[in-house]
């Protein structure tokens, strides 16, 4: 392992004969009041896959959005297969051969799949301006059947799953043709199963040669992956190594720069009494079926492929889409749920999984996202008492640790993992009887997902009832007394934490026998 | 099974929304009225209808954007205006008049695209402000006089060809011209483009500026077409004439499908949407509805149009 010393490059050079594709150069980008990128220097090869990681709001994303385009690097160089370029906009490293995943999709939700792949860059006929839409179909058709996805290529984005969305982000990028190839947090919305389809596609777009900057704070992940990982902390990069040499402890550790023991700590909780009852549970076509019961203090966890029906069992019990049916109790008592206030009323909490669209006001300060809910309580005679909900607020942030430069902070500013954890602080305030967490750490650096863990489980020990939803494994694992399985809308399996283990999950979520991991089908 | 059933009739139905209203429109209006259905009767309403469906058509790109475009009326007025000064009083001919008219129309579409893209004006704010100054400039020229004496040369833009209007041809034109730009060409797919994301849109590296330029001068020369046939029409540029036509122009491409937060909206939809508001003022007044009830009528046509349309949308992604 190299760490970074002063201005000499931080690589040592694995094998002779492969050469540089890119060379960042004294990188640095500072925002107001923050300085995110700082002096980076990095280079990656011809054919590898690079990890990139780093805590949450490191400059990771900001780094890869300056070679994109989409910002513009305050100094340094940047040089491509020994070229000096200028990338002064996305349409300049797209011509370059540069393509970017972002971290919060970037899709035309009112266009069609193969409108969006082909966006910029569409199909024109011979003579000039018309687009060749039966070409652009074709064209988007094979690429899809070259990534084994079954959705059409004329079905508008609005109405494909986030993890659908999150695969037509990916055919995007790769039908550029690029050769350098960025993506910042592919997988976060992707159960294992279709992260071993992306896997599969960029060890290919490895051989043909492509140089693919995988952002990820999943670290099964970058192991399974990555030919070498680069580390940030703090806008600076604090390390490079081949993955080989390295574990998930020193990994880590150059990340926060301290030692990290327990990444899913787990604390015993005393099971109370039942709280919540759901019987026969029903809506529309993505839930058929679901029975359970949650008991105070218990962290339930809820596994299945992204599209069984996970969600949709958390967006009925908070009344944010129809209950057909099914029988909801609390506390005994039978109640219906027309809307998210009767939830709420009720003592059910809800973190959605789409945060930018559901979770976040982006436009506004850190400290309304976070105290939102709690305007009623912390006002008298309808105004607001600024110094208690401050005062509030900044214990929040203190306890999840998120990383923003003031109060004021726009939410859309944060990096994508400190957006999430203000969402979780909001239901912080409402001291819910019910917790349900879809995807709770989803984009989560590892040291703030054992905070948020810890977080889950002392809300637990205080007797809340928690549903959490989780694509992944050893979360599900690591941190719940019992697990639920779903299968295309229904529950199939219950699992006791001592008889839980992944092979049994899978089994039940995909109604076969699993042998495929992350290595791939 | 049987729900896939309602979801696809629902789906027909929302697809084709505008053409649903249309019949439930003019069907009661049919049954109520004998000289409804006639053919003198319906060339009549498309010839009224014709002209404010060129602005609306405008309208819609500017719709899908996301922006707006209220100097249309204005930019009709002031079009109308210079065509008919320039071809009496200034003694041009009468086609070189029209073409230098529709070039100052470009300009002020220029400027609006100009404001909202590069000022980062709101376009709301930036086309109100330019339908205020235009209006004004418009009767500066008029003098606030009506502008007559047009040769055949401009009036037989509102004459007939073997019973057909020739505003009706005109809007053909425009209609098959805007729908290939606006469905078929790179340009339009960009203009859907930003108007979806335009964050988006940057990061796929189109120039939201250029586009948005583009959609301002399109929507103004629709409207000084607009503006030109209701000249032919009247045989005299009025310099009041185009008052409320922003307002019939959002409401015709609304009604057709266009939304408001941009990202929506079709040729197509804005045609079907202002034969809905022409039909429907034509069978009111056969049915001799006084006028001041034809507004409110108007109105809950209008609103019902639009929570139809809304309900479906969202009966459809439940299902
Ligand atoms: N547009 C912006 N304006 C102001 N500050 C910004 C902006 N974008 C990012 N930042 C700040 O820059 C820092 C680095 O953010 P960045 O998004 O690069 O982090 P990251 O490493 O990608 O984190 P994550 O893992 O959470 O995605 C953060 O402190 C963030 O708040
Ligand atoms: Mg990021």
């Amino acid at each position: 392992m190299v760490f970074r010393r002063g201005h000499s490059s931080p690589i040592k050079i694995i094998m002779a004969d492969q050469t540089y594709r890119l060379e960042l150069k004294n990188i640095t980008k500072s925002f107001p009041g923050v300085l995110a990128v700082q002096d980076v220097t990095l280079h990656a090869y011809v054919g590898e896959i690079l990890a990139l990681v780093g805590e949450n709001g490191a400059g990771k994303s900001t780094l890869m959005n300056i070679l994109s385009g989409a910002f513009s690097a305050d100094c340094g160089t940047i040089l491509l297969d020994g070229q000096e370029v200028k990338i002064t906009s996305p349409r300049r490293a797209q011509e370059l051969g540069i393509a970017m995943i972002h971290q919060e999709l970037a899709l035309i939700p009112q266009m069609t799949v193969a409108q969006n792949i082909f966006l910029g860059r569409e199909p024109l006929f011979a003579a000039g301006t018309l687009v060749n839409i039966k070409k652009m179909m074709d064209d988007a058709q094979d690429i899809l059947n070259q990534l084994g996805l079954d959705f059409a290529v004329n079905a508008l984005i609005s109405d494909l799953s986030i993890a659908q969305r999150q695969m037509v982000e990916i055919a995007k990028a790769i039908s550029t043709k690029s050769r350098v190839i960025i993506l910042d947090e592919p997988t976060s919305a992707l159960s294992e199963r279709e992260s071993g389809k992306l896997f599969n596609l960029m060890r290919s777009l490895r051989e043909q040669g492509v140089t693919l900057i995988y952002i990820s704070h999943r670290m099964e992940e970058i192991f399974a992956l990555s030919d070498r990982v680069a580390v940030m902390r703090d806008g600076q990069l604090v390390g490079v190594a081949p993955t080989k040499e390295l574990t998930v402890g020193t990994i880590v550790q150059m990340m926060v720069g301290r030692e990290l023991k327990d990444f899913f700590p787990k604390t015993e909780t005393q099971r109370g009494c039942v709280t919540l009852e759901v019987q026969n549970l029903r809506s529309g076509a993505r839930l058929k079926d679901a029975s359970f019961t949650l008991y105070k203090g218990e962290i339930v966890g809820l596994a299945g492929l992204v599209g069984s029906g996970r969600t949709e069992i958390a967006r009925v019990l908070f009344g944010a889409d129809k209950n057909e049916g099914g029988e909801i109790r609390v506390d005994g008592q039978s109640v219906k749920i027309h809307s998210p206030q009767e939830a709420i009323r009720h003592g059910i909490g809800l973190v959605t999984e789409d945060r930018k669209v559901q979770g976040l006001f982006l436009g506004q300060s850190v400290r309304s996202n976070a105290s939102v809910s709690l305007f009623q309580r912390l006002s008298r005679l309808g105004f607001l008492l600024y110094g208690k909900i401050d005062q509030w607020t900044r214990g929040a942030i203190q306890q999840l640790n998120i990383r923003a430069s003031n109060l004021e902070q726009r939410a859309g500013n944060l990096s994508g993992g400190n957006q999430q954890k203000v969402v979780i602080a909001r239901w912080l305030a409402v001291n819910p009887k019910i917790l349900i967490l879809d995807e709770p750490t989803r984009g989560i650096d590892v040291s703030s997902k054992a905070e948020i863990h810890s977080l889950i489980s002392e809300l637990a020990a205080k007797g809340v009832a928690i549903l959490m939803i989780s694509s992944e494994l050893p979360e599900i694992l690591g941190i719940s007394d019992r697990i639920l399985v779903m299968r295309e809308g229904q529950l199939t399996a219950e699992f006791s934490r001592a008889e839980a283990t992944q092979g049994r999950i899978m089994q039940a979520a995909t109604g076969q026998l699993q042998n495929e991991g992350l290595n791939g089908s | 099974m049987n729900n896939s059933f309602l979801q696809r009739f629902l789906s027909l139905i929302r697809t084709n929304s505008g053409l649903v209203i249309l019949l439930l429109v003019a069907l009661p209006l049919s049954a109520l009225s004998a000289d409804f259905i006639t053919v003198n009767n319906l060339l009549t309403v498309a010839l009224q209808t014709s002209m404010i469906a060129i602005a609306a058509i405008g309208m819609t790109f500017a719709l899908i954007t996301g922006g707006v475009d209220l100097s249309v009326g204005s930019v009709a007025a002031l079009t109308g205006a210079l065509a008919a000064g320039l071809s009496t009083r200034a003694g041009l001919e009468t086609y070189p008049a029209i073409l230098l008219a529709l070039f100052a129309a470009v300009l002020v579409g220029a400027l609006n695209g100009a404001m909202i893209a590069w000022g980062r004006i709101p376009p709301f704010v930036a086309t109100l402000a330019s339908m205020a100054a235009v209006r004004g400039l418009t009767l500066v020229y008029t003098q606030g006089r009506p502008i007559s004496g047009l040769d055949e040369q401009f009036t037989f833009w509102a004459t007939n060809i073997s019973g057909i209007p020739v505003p009706l041809f005109v809007l053909l034109f425009v209609a098959i011209i805007t729908y290939v730009v606006l469905h078929r060409s790179v340009f339009g797919n960009y203009i859907f483009a930003i108007g979806g994301g335009e964050e988006t849109a940057r990061l796929a590296g189109i120039s939201p500026v250029r586009i948005k330029l583009g959609v301002y001068i399109i929507s103004a020369l629709c409207a000084g077409l607009t503006g030109l046939l209701l000249t032919a029409r009247l045989w005299s540029a009025q310099p009041n004439s185009g008052i409320g036509l922003e307002l019939d122009a959002i409401a015709s491409s609304v009604l057709g499908g266009a939304s408001l937060m941009g990202g929506a909206g079709s040729v197509g939809g804005a045609l079907t949407g202002t034969f809905i508001i022409g039909i429907l003022a034509n069978g009111l007044n056969l049915l001799e509805v006084p006028s001041y009830n034809q507004q409110v009528i108007k109105g809950l046509v209008f609103i019902i149009a639009v929570i139809l349309d809304y309900v479906l949308k969202r009966r459809l992604k439940k299902v």
